[in-house]
């Protein structure tokens, strides 16, 4: 049996999974410590299913934690950067694009040396490692030992950022480092961004997941446990102290997982109907499809592959304005419970709407039975229609698929969606993050340029396909498991000579974890 | 003569997208170089060419290369600086300022980096009114200055300087130095006089960018009609709203082509475009036939949001409107089309401007 849990910002939710079935679910309220709250909400589920603690296989835990810490401005550890690329990128230093009162906090020391690479693998200038040990002496020397290293598509060649490391720890032996290549994709400002808030977070992931283990030790829970990354993949507690800047988006991405799951379908569209938004997002190979967009996380730029997903303002709580007919985007938001008419308050909303047209009881019925039908039933239309449109905008084609409707404000999905195969409202979904949490395999990715005059595309396809796999090995996957989810080719433009970037990704299941989830699940 | 800051340089970029015509690169590196210049330097003097004396030298200073690559090996800052000083040396003369050679992308923020950074005035003009694809497709070619000297250089400190028969030749030449560079190159071309450039440049397109930004960066915060206000802005015509259906993307002799089909909605509804693009967006049939072709701009546009799309970004599902907007007039001569025209492009239709079709 295996727990998910999904700490967010209000809520941390648990869950406990039987193979593909939910033993039992907790809501509790997130605390200042982190540990305290998700020790409440597994002793929770474990008390609610009766069974034995012994019996737990693993646990899952999805955290906004890590993000919160670097928005929030607290808890980050001074971190100087050292990047390869000399005689390249003197005009744009590391942390240029930061905002000054996080650069303040992090220390902004940065260190240029040679080396670096082109896009087809040739080395900008030769590497200098009397260059480096003296830049190591003098981080040393500034007392700093949180250190991120980035080079020149590392991502095709990463070799100089593994002997800036090797000779870095010669001088500072406890030195955190992050290297950019294991972090991040092209883009070398973004990928370095994110190695620079990798190693500043190190010191809060070592005591907050040591907290984590302090508190399964503290219900006598022995199995191994893990943490979900930004692409719905788990990494296990070791990996997770090393890499907490991988947590990022974990949410969404919970989320939209555990939608495939309780749907029991890998390709789909997610809506998720919530009081203000409604948010959707299309879940390819049972997971999220990602944003090609940078992402800012505090101000800072990243590359991660965050999911794709599509907001507009509808919710249970959206504003009904009559003549002309509008529906949001003002809403009254986590009021709904005291201002909608339904539950005493004297404001018109899309949940009034609904009330009134029949298909469900809410509070006040009679509040509601006043309204004009007419208006009720446009509005309906109205609601469904803009859930039409943007269902449709976030297809890859005219082919009607499956939607997941998912949220609080499910409710408003009274009819049939215009391109939708069928409509399914599964069950458990106020617990979707937790269970996506709990399903939970791991991945790994290969984002490489490759010149395909000089290999043919069936190898160079063949070898990124290798690398991702292997990756996915080494973060902890069963060989045996591994199953290409991801494949993206793009031609670079205004550029002879076919170089094209491969990105891959792979995923299995935990070595020695009881069998996929998602399989038992059947797929589709 | 007008200032350009860190403020102008943001609506600069932002407008630059639109004028990019879903190509020109991204000018996200090439903001933040010629803002970390004005952040080091000061901020830049930006001219109009009836500001300038007749003999006024003017080179004007880019990137070539893949705009992919970029966005990794980011330049030295001095490669640009040893193109533009190459060029002033070969002819032996002074330079008074530097300018675009392309408003629409990434090239027309590049220059400003330069001008910071060396205090040369940058001048409020360019050589394309738009973004285009190869080197000799230029309003300078038209008027017949010369690329020559051309000067590219790279981060290590090599330069390489051009004498050449033909801005074509310089296009062939430099495609594949710049592989050799790396995939990236900063080059300094067509040096004429602020007199030449009064017959041969683009006048104000730099500032036209820059309003075009304002607009955008207002309709952004205040959601009301952002497409209509764009159009009003770029002096364009609305040619059709629809929802993208499929799109089929090819790679041939390294360019990126491709066409997408669009399904008309609202007042289009029923009708079906098909916008045919090459790194940039370049010719549009409505129902087979063709309504808009380079020269003239062709704008992709979230239809809620105004955002401009990029040739890579056009996808599925996603609603556009697509505004039309009349090229600079030196484009529609004989000498222009031949450059630029559709039958450059391998499009089987003769140009007709777009006013003569919707205005």
């Amino acid at each position: 049996m295996r727990i998910g849990i999904d700490v967010g910002g209000t809520n941390t939710d648990a869950v406990l999974m039987d193979g593909a079935r939910v033993v039992s679910s907790a809501k509790t309220p997130t605390t200042a410590n982190v540990s305290e709250g998700i020790a409440k909400a597994m002793r929770k589920v474990i008390a609610d299913s009766g069974i034995d603690s012994a019996a737990i296989d693993g646990v899952m835990i999805g955290t906004t934690h890590f993000t919160n810490a670097v928005v929030e401005r607290k808890r980050l550890t001074p971190t100087a950067c050292i990047r390869l690329g000399l005689p390249a990128t003197v005009c744009l230093p590391p942390m240029v694009d930061w905002p000054q009162d996080l650069r303040d906090l992090v220390g902004g020391e940065s260190h240029l040396a040679h080396g670096g690479h082109e896009f087809d693998g040739r080395e900008i200038s030769a590497y200098q490692p009397d260059e480096v040990r003296d830049i190591a002496v003098r981080i040393r020397d500034a007392g700093l030992d949180a250190i991120a290293i980035s080079s020149v598509f590392s991502p095709v060649n990463a070799s100089f950022e593994e002997q800036t490391a090797e000779i870095v720890r010669e001088a500072i032996p406890d030195a955190n480092i992050t290297l950019s290549s294991e972090i991040g994709r092209i883009g070398l400002l973004e990928r370095e961004n994110a190695a620079i808030m990798n190693s500043c977070l190190r010191g809060l992931a070592a005591r907050t997941v040591d907290g984590f283990k302090a508190a399964l030790d503290e219900l006598q829970i022995r199995a191994p446990f893990y943490i979900s990354q930004n692409d719905g993949t788990l990494m296990n507690a070791d990996f997770a102290k090393e890499y907490p800047v991988l947590t990022f988006a974990s949410g969404p991405t919970n989320s939209m997982r555990g939608a495939a799951f309780l749907s029991g379908l890998r390709d789909a569209i997610v809506v998720d109907v919530g009081g203000t938004t409604t948010d959707i997002g299309v879940l390819q190979h049972g997971f999220p499809r990602p944003a090609a967009l940078a992402v800012d996380i505090g101000g800072v730029r990243t590359n991660f592959r965050m999911p794709d997903t599509y907001s507009i303002g509808l919710g249970g709580g959206s504003l009904i304005q009559s003549e002309p007919l509008k529906v949001g985007p003002q809403s009254v938001g986590y009021e709904l419970t005291s201002k909608a008419l339904v539950f005493g308050g004297d404001v018109l909303t899309a949940t009034d709407m609904i009330v009134a047209g029949g298909s469900e009881v809410i509070g006040d019925v009679g509040a509601v039975s006043g309204l004009d039908a007419d208006l009720v039933a446009a509005t309906q239309a109205r609601i469904m229609e803009m859930i039409a449109i943007a269902v449709d905008r976030m297809k890859t084609s005219a082919t009607p698929v499956p939607v997941i409707v998912v949220g609080g404000g499910s409710i408003l999905v009274t009819g049939e969606i215009e391109g939708a195969s069928e409509i399914i409202k599964p069950e458990h979904f106020p617990v979707a993050n937790a269970i996506g949490a709990a399903i939970a395999q791991v991945g790994g990715e290969c984002d490489r340029i490759f010149s395909l005059a000089e290999m043919n595309r069936d190898d160079a396809l063949n070898q990124a396909k290798a690398e991702a796999s292997e990756r996915a090995v080494n973060a902890g996957a069963a060989p045996e498991s591994i199953e290409i989810v991801d494949v993206e080719e793009v031609p670079l433009a205004y550029l002879p000579g076919n170089a094209t970037r491969i990105m891959v990704k792979a995923i299995g299941d935990l070595a020695g974890a009881p069998p996929s989830v998602s399989s038992m699940n059947g797929g589709n | 003569m007008r200032i350009i800051d860190e403020a102008v340089l943001e609506d600069l970029a932002l407008g630059a997208a639109v004028l990019g015509t879903g190509g020109g690169g991204d000018p996200y590196i090439g903001k933040l170089m010629a803002r970390q210049a004005i952040r080091d330097y000061g901020p830049v003097e930006l001219y109009t060419l009836d500001e300038l004396d007749d003999d006024d030298l003017v080179v004007p200073t880019a990137m070539m290369g893949a705009p992919t690559v970029m966005v990794e090996k980011m330049p030295n800052g001095d490669d640009i600086v040893n193109a533009f000083l190459s060029v002033g040396k070969y002819i032996g003369a002074p330079v008074k300022a530097t300018m675009s050679i392309e408003a629409g992308g990434l090239n027309s923020v590049v220059p400003i980096y330069l001008a910071a950074r060396l205090g040369v005035p940058m001048v409020d003009c360019d050589g394309m009114g738009r973004a285009f694809p190869e080197l000799q497709m230029v309003t300078h070619t038209i008027h017949g200055i010369s690329s020559t000297p051309f000067a590219m250089s790279d981060e290590r400190g090599n330069t390489v300087l051009m004498e050449t028969i033909s801005n074509l030749w310089t296009e062939t030449f430099a495609r594949s130095v710049t592989v050799n560079m790396g995939a990236m190159a900063m080059i300094a071309l067509y040096a004429a006089t602020a007199a030449q450039l009064r017959e041969a440049a683009i006048p104000g397109t730099i500032t036209l960018a820059e309003e075009i930004g304002k607009v955008v960066r207002r309709a952004r915060l205040e959601e009301d009609e952002p497409v209509e206000t764009i159009r009003g802005a770029v002096g364009g015509f609305l040619i059709f709203k629809g929802k993208i259906g499929d799109v089929e993307r090819r790679t041939e002799a390294g360019f990126a082509k491709g066409d997408a089909h669009i399904e008309g909605i609202d007042d289009y509804a029923g009708q079906r475009l098909q916008l045919s693009f090459q790194n940039e967006h370049l010719a549009a049939r409505i129902d087979g036939e063709f309504k808009v072709t380079v020269p003239d701009l062709l704008a992709v546009l979230d239809v809620d949001t105004g955002e401009p799309i990029t040739t890579e970004g056009l996808r599925y599902g996603f609603r556009v409107a697509i505004i039309a907007i009349p090229c600079a007039e030196k484009w529609r001569t004989s000498k222009g089309l031949e450059l630029v025209g559709p039958g450059y492009f391998g499009y089987e239709t003769d140009y007709v401007p777009v006013e003569e079709r919707y205005g």
